[in-house]
């Protein structure tokens, strides 16, 4: 589950990690009280107003403007404020549609007074798979992509693994603040930043902390400008608050309504639909749709118990996709009965009424020959296969004809 | 032969009252498998399934002399399972629950290092010798004795594989799923290598997906080490780009993750890449032929 960066930096802030301190707004005139509020609380003269969407790149986009008076703050929360957002991390990139922006933050301007003076460096926290320990990488070079930094200057990325029993120790803080080549005072702010934004990761169980740009100001604090939260999802029964989070506008509408049915669901922009058990499976399935001459329309694991109720709910979400021209059902049958699936199909096809495109069944394991029947003489406009590569075949057919 | 059970294992299953585990202890128990009690703490003394229960895992080891775990505990204590069951001295531990909170297997692994035994999983099917012994969730008459060993991250894409091998005319030695998680106990490259080893089992299917840098390794692994052919299939050519916020994934994650990376490594290690997931066993059968 991805945060907002003002959920995240709330977060860190918790924790005892420096933040650029920021307000939210859902409207002008709240930007504005927030701008009043801003500058009693931090002195700040001029604000940054900050898009709130759940994606990178949002300055390039024009999501992110520094606002020098009280009338630029109004007039940038104006344009901001609703505007579709358009970044490379967006839904169909910088050519897609964009987000619609529904809220901002009014930020201090904490390069100010001395700009020149400050440094910009990256910071981020995760678990790598390779060494299975949480790691955090560092670079002088922040506010870049640091893909491209790792990529063009690989010497100046650095890694500092944490050892999972005892935890980050104080050489390493201090290893990472005089690889960043800092001294006096922000040496010091920097180990303590690094130690709590450690803490921090580990008390949320997140599965990813990017700080970017981490600031050394010209008095020489360190805070973090922006940052990036991902937590686990599989520890968040451990966490109500953050689990309290989620922004379910950030999400396809359609994928949050096949949560709600607990079927993991992902939307793609192809022409044949699928219902599959097993995460695995869906994706070969997927693979196999493209392989017959068709582009896979989603992605859906209806999970371990695909009975009627299951598969009606699965219909509905993927008939919602009006690209869809056929839909191939393919479960394989363990645990699962393939005759109550296959009585399901027949249940929920009846129950939907007109269901205007081809539909494939596969269904393989238990009880197969008994679902085959139950499919075949159901009198329904429905292909039964139960071999993989006869359900492929049924596509490339399927597909010919509309 | 085959690798990590058989019929002489002596396997206890943790969180064994449970509707998940005493669903399934039923079905491995019917499957022939030698099941020799279960462990739920606070149950211990009464009987489940016609099977002793303890309240420690040490208990089990110490009175039916148990080699081999299976895990059902729910996603909250299963990290602390696993442990319990590595610190009694169990040799093999297959732990199917998912969920697992991802900083709690990061404590597992490391807690891992110095005892002697192999975790297979989390988020997995289990392990099958067909025949012999049903240490997990799949259906057992899919299954049948043979001489081809399958290793998967997936559960129904490896049922749809032992499908193919059995209607191709053959059978598996043993069948490793070893999950799905972003950290699992046993990866790609040790099942392999187990199979490799085993002079029971003449080729091996190697089923991936994709993410992270298992199967890259192992191929890099067989290309070394090969001495039977393998057949490799990666799940998710077609699946879109990971929808993540930030890019400190991707630095750590490296290149090798899309399928088509995958596969391409994998064909210049020497492994039969199938494209189609529906030609895994006749390939196999045709690899063998030859």
């Amino acid at each position: 589950m991805n945060l907002h960066e003002y959920q995240g930096k709330a977060l860190l802030k918790s924790y005892g990690v420096a933040i650029q301190e920021g307000i939210l707004a859902h409207t002008v005139e709240e930007a504005l009280a927030a701008f009043d509020k801003l500058q009693a609380d931090t002195g700040t003269e001029m604000a940054v107003v900050k898009a709130q969407i759940h994606a990178g790149g949002r300055g390039k986009g024009g999501g992110v403007k520094l606002s020098k008076t009280r009338a630029e703050v109004e007039e940038n929360a104006r344009n901001i404020l609703g505007m579709m957002l358009k970044t490379p991390q967006t839904p169909g990139g910088v050519d897609g549609p964009g987000k619609l922006v529904r809220k901002i933050i009014v930020a201090e301007d904490v390069y100010a007074p001395d700009f020149d003076a400050c440094k910009e460096y990256y910071v981020s926290v995760l678990m790598d798979r390779e060494t299975k320990r949480n790691v955090i990488v560092y670079s002088t070079e922040g506010g870049m992509d640091i893909e491209t930094v790792a990529e063009e200057t690989p010497e100046l990325v650095h890694k500092e693994y944490i050892d999972p029993t005892l935890g980050l120790q104080g050489f390493q803080t201090r290893k990472i603040a005089f690889n960043l080549g800092l001294s006096g005072v922000a040496f010091k702010g920097m180990t303590k930043f690094i130690a709590s934004l450690y803490k921090a990761f580990v008390g949320s169980d997140a599965s990813m902390f990017e700080i970017n740009p981490c600031l050394k100001t010209g008095d020489d604090r360190i805070l973090a400008v922006d940052c990036k939260v991902a937590l686990d999802d599989n520890a968040l029964f451990r966490h109500p608050d953050l689990a309290a989070l989620r922004d379910t506008d950030e999400e396809d509408p359609t994928e949050v309504e096949a949560k709600a049915f607990e079927l993991n669901y992902v939307n793609l922009d192809g022409n044949v639909g699928c219902m599959v058990n097993g995460a695995g499976l869906a994706m070969a399935t997927m693979d196999i749709i493209k392989l017959s001459g068709g582009e896979p329309a989603n992605f859906l694991d209806v999970g371990g118990t695909a009975n009627a109720e299951r598969v009606e709910k699965a219909f509905r979400i993927i008939l919602k996709d009006k690209k869809v021209k056929a839909i191939l059902i393919n479960i394989f049958g363990g645990i699962v009965r393939c005759d109550r699936v296959a009585q399901g199909v027949v249940d929920a096809y009846k129950n939907l009424g007109n269901i205007n495109v081809p539909i494939i069944v596969r269904l393989q394991g238990t009880n197969a020959d008994i679902a085959k029947k139950i499919i075949d003489e159901s009198g329904l406009e429905v292909h039964s296969a139960t071999l993989l590569q006869e359900a492929a075949d049924l596509v490339t057919k399927v597909l010919a004809k509309a | 032969m085959s690798v990590l059970v058989n019929k002489d294992s002596k396997i206890i299953v943790q969180g064994f009252t449970g509707k998940e585990g005493s669903f399934h202890a039923g079905q491995m128990i019917e499957y022939g498998t030698n099941i020799v009690g279960g462990v739920t703490p606070g149950k211990g003394g009464q009987t489940h399934l016609e099977k002793p229960v303890f309240n420690t895992v040490k208990e089990a080891v110490d009175k039916v002399g148990a080699d081999t775990s299976i895990i059902f505990v729910p996603p909250k204590f299963a990290g602390d399972a696993v442990m319990e069951a590595a610190e009694a001295g169990i040799k093999v531990i297959i732990c199917i629950t998912e969920g697992i909170p991802v900083q709690d297997m990061v404590k597992v692994k490391a807690y891992l290092n110095d005892k002697d035994c192999r975790l297979v999983g989390p988020n997995c099917p289990g392990v099958m010798t067909p025949g012999e012994a049903k240490v997990g969730i799949m259906p057992g008459f899919i299954h049948n004795p043979g001489r081809i060993g399958i290793v998967s991250r997936s559960g129904t894409l490896t049922y749809e594989a032992v499908d193919q091998v059995t209607k191709a005319g053959m059978g598996q030695s043993t069948c490793i799923g070893i999950g799905g998680d972003p950290i699992v106990g046993t990866t790609t490259k040790d099942a392999v290598q187990l199979l490799m080893e085993d002079p029971e089992t003449d080729g091996i299917i190697m089923i991936g997906e994709i993410g992270g840098s298992m199967e890259a390794d192992a191929a890099r692994w067989i290309k070394e080490h090969a001495t039977k052919p393998v057949v490799g299939f990666i799940a998710g050519q077609t699946a879109p780009k990971g929808r993540t916020m930030g890019h400190a994934g991707a630095i750590i994650g490296g290149d090798e993750d899309t399928a088509e990376a995958k596969m391409k490594i994998m064909a210049d290690c020497g492994i039969h890449v199938v494209k189609s997931p529906a030609h895994i066993g006749k390939t196999m059968a045709e690899v063998l032929n030859k």
